[in-house]
């Protein structure tokens, strides 16, 4: 392990100080400084989760709607590959200049990509934005789960006990996010968790880590030193359904008042 | 669940995905509540409305509807029995149904279930129905032999004391148990509006009056129920209806209809006016998914075609036979109607997009445990069930005590 | 003292027994470790952390591939995850030779980022598809680990197409970009660090369009002192498009 060690550290440097010298630092070391907070064993042994409390940025301007966390996050957690059933998608917002109702769709949550519109003419604007399970603080799914089969963890995780659930379906009615879905597969309510098996190992969710133009960040609320407090500092965030007092977890920077 | 099953709902939804019109969440595809949820609001609509009539006898010292005063209460308990089966063969998991007893969450509306339902149940309902047929079974007991006399003698706990003093401390207990009773019912069918009422993120449903309105309607529904009843049980027996009876009947239905009209027109009225974000999705889905069932069935037949005629024709005269027809197609009408209603709530909250954005469609299918051919049985049950409940527990035969004829 | 009745009594016996059964009942039945951590089954997060993942991550490959690594580091794909290509690749962690992780070759792939879309962000490097290179595979040209193309991209709509269609319809077609943007070389490279610039007074706009300008020969032209009060040029003329009713020009 020591030689896997040392070789991992001169990366680390090397990596880290190339790019220093060149303009392009920045992201780069982004990139680094995030991996190496996250260059977990893999295994889940040692992990405290009073030591954490989750949350997730998403740069608004960066998405290209590519699809790959979509499509990442169903190979992860083996969600059925039918068009009826995500965890996180991607959805495409174009306005118009014309005072035209502003168009939105999401074709199979983005994972094949999206067509070219019908009506190329008079778009003002057009992004992207990915959605998946806010992991509120004041969550309404599990306010109304009948048997206590959803909850919050101590880190801040909305999870759902597959083996508790009834299948009542009333968390996924009171989700306005409408994150939540029955998986066909084990009659119980499914969502978004962080993908938490890799967090308890110290690795990033894989929507986090499969997006190419890092859109998408991940980190502690509440600690000194972790990507989502840059992002907090250096955005004005949004959040989505305010008005609710959900207290989402996921923020949004330069988020359009046109997304609901 | 089963790949068959898997296969099943991946055919129906890719033909709901082709008719969806403008933007919905990718999960909203499927609607989570079908039909099954629909009948359970009403069947427990109909247990309070029964109830409450039962009660205006006891406590309002109504006397003109006595005669439904026992059928009522066996109509009650014969669609409580029925009441939680839509609610089990919905869930995903039916053999972990025991969990919302032992385990309720308190902050969970629908873990109320089981508190209110057993309450009701046990407290209100057969306690009751024990002490209004407790001297009639102790006596049936005594009439009949063999197996039917152990029965009436268990279903009595074994009691022998008919004396006044225990009758009437019968009567006595009816009437507190009918006082509690009435809050219990409006709590077992008011809760079930507060479980759509409290879901913010459903405009359609967030709603302080959806529990007040949910009760107007079990109301509405329950006495033309028993209505109903009255009228096709007496000529089976081959007695004559009693006229004093059904106008009476008929003029509790036609102020509660008026009543459940007006808490509705004053929520459309109140939506109208607000015109708050989700008015112009709510407006579409209203003028193109809902225009049969909200406007036509429900409005049209259910509530205005009802009352004007129970009110024209019972405050006008007309020869008895025109009025009974009167009041047993108002009774017909008014039933499809508040079923209407109750699928107007559900289906409709649901056919929507919480984005505010689109609407889908809700696919019915016929076989399967939340299908048609279920949902029929389920609907057609408490009649079976009340047959049963009027040939063991005769509403209206009195048994003949010692010396009397 | 009043005897209790004789009904009470009797009914209690069944409540009791009711109620004490469902007592006994909920004690079996609840789940040991209900309760532990709030109202939930608290084995339940073990059971979720259980679950194996599928994605090594990014710093899984770094260990054994830091050639390709290198390689990728100084490139404009330096940000993109291995596994994002090559597919969930922890199985061939743990076993390298035996799970051997796929490569896309085909055409359709890269277009799933690059294919010209309104909504991607400007800047972003977009094709159409259809007409840049048709038929040959992505990877003939570009390399996956370092796809800095085989020559500097000829005009700016490389990366800004939307803004190169709009002015493609519009009276400033002839107009190239550089001739308002003044664009550093560094901007090819590392276009978010080294920005092109933009005019900054209505004397830029006046070289064409002022009374006496002598550059151009468009016979819109305004009087560049007072036309327009307080506002310059862009704020009311979408400069690659002024036609456009959004774009300010006059009915």
């Amino acid at each position: 392990m020591k030689k896997g060690l040392k070789r991992r550290e001169f990366i680390k440097k090397t990596a880290i100080a190339l790019p220093l010298l060149s303009p392009a630092g920045i992201m780069l070391t982004d990139l680094v400084r995030t991996s190496c907070a996250w260059a977990g064993t893999g295994e889940v042994s040692g992990y405290n989760p009073l030591d954490h409390y989750y949350g997730m940025g998403i740069h608004i301007d960066r998405c290209i709607g590519c699809g790959r966390c979509a499509e990442g996050c169903k190979k992860e957690n083996l969600v059925p590959r039918e068009p009826f059933f995500f965890r996180t998608w991607v959805e495409r917002y174009t306005i118009f200049s014309n005072r035209e109702e502003t168009e939105v769709d999401s074709p199979n949550g983005g994972i094949n990509g999206f067509p070219e519109l019908k009506t190329q003419q008079n778009i003002l604007r057009a992004f992207f934005v990915p959605k998946l399970c806010n992991h509120c603080d004041n969550p309404p799914c599990v306010q109304v789960c009948p048997v206590g089969a959803t909850f919050k963890t101590q880190d801040g995780v909305i999870l759902v006990d597959n083996e508790y659930c009834v299948g009542c379906r009333y968390c996924i009615q009171a989700c306005p996010y409408g994150a939540r879905f029955l998986n066909p597969l084990t009659a119980t309510a499914d969502k978004c968790t962080f993908c938490y098996h890799r967090l308890v190992r110290g690795l990033r969710p894989v929507c986090v880590e499969v997006c190419p133009t890092q859109a998408r960040v991940f980190g502690e609320i509440g600690t000194r030193s972790s990507p989502l407090v840059r992002f907090r500092r250096m955005n004005k965030i949004s959040v989505l359904k305010s008005d609710l007092n959900t207290e989402p977890k996921v923020y949004y920077a330069n988020l359009d008042g046109e997304v609901r | 669940m089963s790949a068959d099953h898997l296969a099943e709902t991946v055919d129906r939804l890719e033909s709901v995905l082709e008719q969806v019109v403008g933007f919905i969440y990718p999960n909203e595809i499927e609607l989570q509540w079908s039909l099954l949820i629909v009948i359970y609001p009403y069947i427990t609509g109909l247990v309070a409305g029964a109830f409450i009539l039962a009660s205006l006898e006891k406590i309002m010292n109504v006397k003109e509807v006595t005669p439904t005063y026992r059928l009522s209460l066996l109509t009650a308990l014969a669609f409580l029995i029925v009441a939680p089966l839509p609610l089990l063969a919905h869930l995903g998991h039916i053999e972990r149904a025991h969990e919302i007893f032992f385990t309720p969450n308190l902050s969970s509306a629908m873990a109320m279930f089981g508190f209110v339902y057993a309450w009701y149940l046990a407290a209100v309902l057969l306690l009751e129905i024990w002490f209004e047929y407790r001297k009639d079974m102790i006596l049936w007991s005594r009439e009949e032999s063999g197996l039917k006399k152990w029965f009436y003698r268990c279903l009595a706990l074994f009691s022998t004391d008919i004396s006044d003093e225990a009758v009437a401390f019968d009567h006595k207990a009816a009437r507190v148990i009918t006082m509690i009773g009435i809050p219990s019912a409006f709590i077992l069918h008011g809760y079930v509006g507060f479980i759509f009422g409290s879901i913010k993120a459903n405009p359609w449903w967030s709603s302080v009056l959806i529990p007040i309105v949910f009760l107007a309607s079990a109301i509405v529904s329950g006495i033309g129920m028993v209505m109903l009843l009255y009228m096709i049980i007496t000529p089976l027996r081959y007695k004559k209806i009693d006229m004093v009876c059904l106008n009476k009947l008929a003029e509790f239905l036609l102020l509660a209809i008026i009543i459940d009209f007006s808490l509705e027109m004053l929520d459309f009225i109140h939506r109208l006016y607000e015109a708050e974000e989700s008015i112009k999705i709510l407006s579409q889905m209203i003028s193109s998914k809902l225009m049969i069932s909200l406007v036509v069935v429900q409005l049209l037949l259910g509530t205005l075609v009802p009352a004007i005629s129970l009110a024209f024709f019972r405050f006008t005269t007309f020869p008895d036979e025109i009025r009974k027809l009167v009041y047993f197609l108002a009774g017909i009408l008014v039933q499809v109607g508040i079923f209407s209603t109750r699928w107007n709530v559900v289906i409709g909250g649901q056919l929507f997009s919480k984005s505010l954005r689109g609407l889908t469609v809700y696919k019915m299918t016929f076989f399967g445990l939340e299908g048609l051919f279920i949902s029929i049985i389920l609907l057609v049950l408490p009649f079976f069930l009340l047959y049963f409940l009027i040939r063991i527990l005769p509403p209206w035969r009195k048994a003949k005590e010692a010396g009397q004829s | 003292m009043k005897r209790i009745p004789d009904q009470l009594i009797r009914l209690s016996v069944p409540f009791l027994f009711i109620i004490l059964a469902l007592l006994i009942i909920k004690q079996f039945v609840t789940p040991e470790t209900f309760g532990d951590l709030g109202h939930y089954r608290a084995a339940a997060i073990e059971d979720i952390s259980s679950i194996e993942p599928h994605y090594a991550g990014f710093q899984a490959c770094l260990d054994c591939h830091e050639d390709i690594m290198e390689v990728q580091q100084g490139s404009y794909h330096r940000n993109i995850s291995c596994e994002v290509c090559h597919e969930p690749s922890l199985e061939h962690v743990n076993d390298p030779t035996e799970h051997l992780p796929p490569a896309p070759r085909e055409r359709g792939f890269c277009p799933l980022c690059h294919n010209y879309l309104d909504a991607r962000p400007t800047g972003f490097p977009q094709i159409i598809t259809m007409t840049h290179n048709p038929g040959k595979p992505c990877i003939n040209c570009h390399d996956p680990h370092d796809p800095t193309p085989p020559h500097v991209p000829g005009d700016c709509a490389a990366c800004h197409r939307q803004i190169a269609r709009t002015k493609m319809v519009s009276h400033h077609v002839d107009i190239q970009c550089t001739e308002c943007h003044d664009t550093p070389e560094e901007h090819m490279i590392n276009p978010r660090l080294s920005r092109a610039m933009k005019p900054a007074d209505r004397e830029f706009c006046g070289g064409c369009h002022a009374e006496d300008a002598q550059k151009s020969v468009t016979n819109l032209r305004i009087d560049i002192d007072t036309h327009g009060g307080v506002y310059v040029c862009w704020e009311c003329h979408y400069p690659h498009l002024p036609e456009a009713p959004e774009g300010g020009a006059p009915e």
